[in-house]
């Protein structure tokens, strides 16, 4: 039989803000435990919430950004149920009416083996503000548990998708392209490492051609696309197996392994808490108005679809061009630094997703901490635009700056990579070269092309390959007659 | 002196005839004497209290004070005081020490008030005879057989036997105008939202509410004045003007100063439930405020007799919740001995509640579970609509609402504690209230001779529109123009 697998996602986005989601303690990452626990985080008697204008605004640029269906009022429930971890016995969540309502994000899914690269719109059901737990400490004190509510109260937003995706590279594609557009609008930083960009996913199989959806299995917790994609290939694996031999699916949640790379049952359905979802009654509903939007909307930066099409239409690039350096905000901010400081956009693109590119990787840096500016690498191609140096004297340039060794006029005359343009200095260096090499000459004329080609190497080499190639070649070409 | 109203007292202190010192130490001294008996407060911290008094001296000194600096008050113990035991009279905060101030604490501290202490109470304010309290009952000072209602059992106890020169209360229910009553003083719950619930510890959100409870609707201002306010860390808090209530008290001359005013008697108030001493004694009160210039009209809160099982799904399944915290890992009590996380909740939360609380979180439990949500806690939050809808409509035909505020007398101590359904009918009359975010106040109207002979206070409802306790501390004022059943004071008592 052929199984369909279908992939439904849930995405905790920490949000970048300052202070918790109902308290104005600090969400730095990384302090000495219960340092960044107020009164409010630690859930002392008698304390309040107060909502964090700030993971709103949040919330309503990822609503603009999908060009998602917004409540004019949303409402905040408690989320019942007792662990260590959560200070209140309850989270402050959204649950029958979220602030962020239906929307859609269009993915990119790479060509595989037997695939070609193709797109696909992911319908988005809803977005949700909420808090997260703190963390429980194992092992600090023998035989005792700790409590950390350092990352108490965070805000999240919890992204949840339709069970719109038919594959692992479906669904990692969706996590990426969520992953940049969070950090394009500048709301979360996207360090999974340290938990700001958290997936569930929702697993389940079913025949091939027929429509009622398998019982899902949820993947929890998945901090790195790597580990998403294992996790699904495994978990669909071990769900069509169980199915062929005669077993059925229990409702689940499942943790995955990345040490064996298998996923083992948590908790099945029949423990699931109920959680008594009641409308918070400390908070207020949360009422966003049209004037909100438009003022959030107002400190929005160009998004990326918008900005690949201005790339096309305004500066002639590829699509291929355009998609690729509109995949992260920083790339695509370089990018448009570049030209603005007076770059050609075609050039400018060439050099970016080029050199640029293969430098960053190659000593695993991010565009962020490129050590060769913006403003830097336009002086470079505007050098090489005025013919003062060439393509490859460039790259050599490239590599001064990289190495901080001065700035790109001060790295020409240093290295003395400045091109000769002379009509002079040129026609002798290639009187030089005819005669030197009558052969070549003689072979040209009795009409071999190929010999042109070697003269013009040999004038190069002779100029230290400082002379411009175009000069020579046409030069060359009237002197040979 | 312990008889003298807030105003008299402030000006006593401003011209020095007494320090704040030595008006802090008599009472200190009348509670060292009485408290033991009455048991109205579950902390009291002498070195805090006169740290504080000397400090308000120092500012009288300096010229730099208000209508309360000096002035000794006490404090339900449901308000968190920095460095105070704040105890909800709950095992399970028999030993916690707020790290950090209420803010009606930080706004009596802001004004110089003193705290006497902290009051005892129904625990975690669940109750309406002080007998859930961990710490024990509380004697009524009119009658030391008798509860003094609750949950605001130790301040109510404390004003009318004079252990304060006023006190702090709150009101989920009626736990300020049922106690005021019982007890025979004049108690105030705002409209919700008027005083910030940030720092007082959470029974039912949507329903409690801080107020004053002192001697006269005079005192009640003063106190107001303090409390009352916007508070950003209460998201419930009504950002509003801030308002003298004082402003009106002393402009009530002439025979008829309530001449105008329309006052709605609510039938279902005087029907069955009523207790028939009771209903003479209001009868009476509002001969006399006709006679004060006030119009009579009848009105109707239909879905009154709604609010007692209304009341009682949607405040145990908030405070079913609100109770969670106390879980034993972070402070309160935690059992001895348990051998896994779930005996730890099970263990600590087991010992540390009492048996209403228990009972209320069971319910609240399960009143919001799934399959039960819809039938009760939607339904409720309906009704709840529908009772507040009713207020609208009366008060369409009145300025304010007058009614018992109880429906009895003080009751014996416990005699009521095996049925708890008897017990929520004490909040027969203010509920609807809490339901409805109205503000609620009880004035002493007079007394009910118990079997045993004694006098029993019987305290007089006036219910207001939003916002409107300036008209409604008016309209008590007047009253107590021409009464002085707010001045009697308990037999026996007067010349401790």
């Amino acid at each position: 039989m052929q199984w369909e697998v279908v992939i439904g996602l849930e995405t905790h986005v920490q949000l970048q803000t300052k202070s918790k989601q109902f308290s104005g303690a600090s969400t730095t990452y990384g302090a000495e435990p219960n340092t960044q626990a107020c009164e409010v985080s630690i859930a002392l008697p008698g304390v309040l919430p107060v909502l964090n204008k700030k993971a709103v605004e949040c919330a309503i640029k990822f609503g603009l950004a999908i060009d998602a269906e917004m409540a004019p009022r949303s409402v905040f429930s408690r989320k019942n149920y007792f662990y260590p971890d959560l200070p209140k016995g309850y989270q402050i969540s959204q649950f029958e009416l979220p602030v962020v309502g239906k929307g859609q994000i269009t993915i990119q899914v790479p060509a595989g083996k037997n695939t070609q690269a193709y797109e696909k719109v992911i319908n988005i059901t809803r977005a949700h503000l909420e808090e997260d737990a703190g963390k429980s400490v194992h092992g600090a004190v023998e035989g005792m548990s700790g409590i950390d509510l350092n990352r108490a109260g965070t805000p999240l937003l919890e992204i949840v998708t339709e069970p719109d995706m038919r594959s692992a590279a479906e669904a990692v594609a969706y996590a990426k392209k969520l992953h940049e557009l969070v950090q394009w609008i500048g709301i979360c930083d996207g360090n999974m490492q340290e938990g700001s960009f958290r997936c569930d996913v929702n697993v389940s199989v079913r025949p091939k051609g027929t429509e009622k959806f398998g019982t899902r299995r949820e993947i929890k917790n998945l901090n790195s696309f790597k580990f998403m994609q294992q996790a699904i290939e495994y978990e669909t694996q071990w769900q069509i197996e169980t199915l062929e031999d005669g077993g059925t699916i229990q409702q689940a949640t499942v943790l995955f392994n990345p040490d064996t790379g298998e996923t083992r049952a948590m908790r099945t359905k029949e423990e699931a808490n109920d959680y008594r979802y009641f409308p918070d009654p400390d908070l207020l509903p949360l009422e966003v108005t049209e004037a909100d939007k438009a003022r959030v909307k107002a400190e929005m930066p160009e998004l990326p679809q918008a900005l690949q099409a201005r790339l096309i239409s305004e500066y002639q690039l590829s699509s291929y061009d355009a998609s690729t350096l509109t995949s992260s905000r920083s790339l695509a901010d370089y990018f448009v630094s570049l030209v603005n400081a007076g770059a050609e956009p075609k050039q400018a693109a060439n050099w970016v997703m080029g050199a640029l590119s293969a430098k960053l990787n190659a000593e695993e840096r991010t565009i962020v901490d490129s050590p060769v500016t913006a403003v830097q690498l336009a002086a470079l191609l505007k050098r090489i635009a005025d013919n003062t140096i060439s393509n490859n004297a460039a790259k050599q340039v490239f590599e001064g700056l990289w190495a901080g060794e001065g700035e790109v006029d001060a790295i020409i005359e240093a290295k003395g990579l400045k091109q000769v343009s002379d009509t002079g200095a040129i026609e002798a260096i290639i009187n030089e070269v005819l005669a030197a090499n009558q052969a070549m000459v003689d072979e040209y004329k009795s009409g071999k092309e190929k010999a042109f080609n070697a003269l013009v190497g040999q004038c190069m080499k002779a100029s230290k390959g400082k002379a411009n190639p175009a000069q020579v070649n046409e030069t060359l070409k009237k002197m040979l007659g | 002196m312990i008889n003298s109203s807030l105003k008299q007292l402030g000006q006593q202190l401003a011209s020095k005839q007494v320090s704040s010192v030595e008006l802090t130490q008599a009472y200190l001294q009348r509670m060292a004497q009485l408290n033991p008996t009455i048991n109205a407060y579950v902390t009291i911290d002498e070195d805090k209290t006169l740290a504080q008094a000397k400090a308000a001296d120092t500012r009288i000194a300096a010229g730099d004070f208000g209508p309360l600096t000096g002035i000794p008050l006490a404090q339900k113990d449901i308000f968190c005081a920095k460095g105070w035991r704040t105890t909800c009279s709950s095992k399970m905060l028999e030993t916690f020490i707020s790290p950090y101030d209420a803010h009606v604490i930080s706004q009596f501290d802001a004004a110089g008030a003193v705290n006497l202490g902290k009051t005892n109470m129904d625990e975690f304010a669940m109750g309406s005879s002080n007998e859930t309290s961990y710490f024990g009952g509380v004697k009524n000072p009119w009658d030391f057989d008798r509860v003094p209602g609750g949950s605001s059992g130790g301040s109510a106890a404390a004003v009318a036997a004079r252990l304060c020169a006023a006190a702090t209360g709150t009101d989920t229910g009626g736990s300020i105008r049922q106690p005021a009553s019982l007890c025979g003083f004049t108690g105030l719950k705002p409209t919700y939202g008027l005083v910030s619930r940030y720092g007082m510890i959470a029974f039912a959100s949507s329903l409690d509410q801080a107020g004053p409870m002192a001697k006269s609707a005079e005192d009640c201002a003063l106190m107001l004045n303090v409390m009352a306010g916007f508070d950003e860390r209460d998201s419930t808090s009504v950002n509003r003007q801030k308002e003298d209530y004082t402003r009106g008290l002393t402009s009530m001359t002439g025979d008829q100063p309530l001449k105008g005013l329309r006052i709605g008697l609510p039938k279902e108030y005087f029907a069955e439930g009523l207790n028939a001493d009771v209903a003479k004694v209001i009868e009476t009160a509002i001969a006399e405020y006709k006679k004060l210039g006030a119009e009579i009209v009848e009105v109707s809160l239909p879905n009154n007799n709604l609010s007692i099982p209304v009341y009682y799904v949607l405040a145990p399944a908030e405070a079913s919740s609100n109770l969670s915290r106390y879980d034993g890992v972070r402070y309160g009590h935690r059992a001895a001995e348990y051998n896994d996380l779930l005996e730890m909740y099970m263990k600590s939360r087991a010992e540390g509640f009492g048996a209403e609380v228990k009972r209320r979180i069971l319910i609240g439990t399960y009143v919001l579970s799934a399959g039960y949500y819809d039938a009760y806690y939607l339904k409720a939050q309906k009704i709840r609509r529908l009772i507040a809808q009713d207020f609208v409509e009366a008060f369409k035909h009145c300025d304010v609402i007058m009614g018992p505020a109880a429906p009895s007398t003080a009751f014996k101590a416990g005699e009521k504690t095996s049925d708890p359904v008897a017990m929520y009918l004490e909040d027969l009359y203010t509920i609807a209230v809490n339901l409805a975010g109205l503000p609620g106040m009880s004035i002493p109207a007079g007394f009910a001779t118990s079997s045993e002979g004694k006098a029993l206070p019987v305290g007089l409802q006036i219910i207001g529109n939003y916002f409107d306790e300036a008209r409604m501390l008016n309209v008590g004022h007047a009253y107590q123009q021409v009464t002085d059943w707010h001045t009697r004071m308990p037999a026996g008592l007067e010349n401790i």
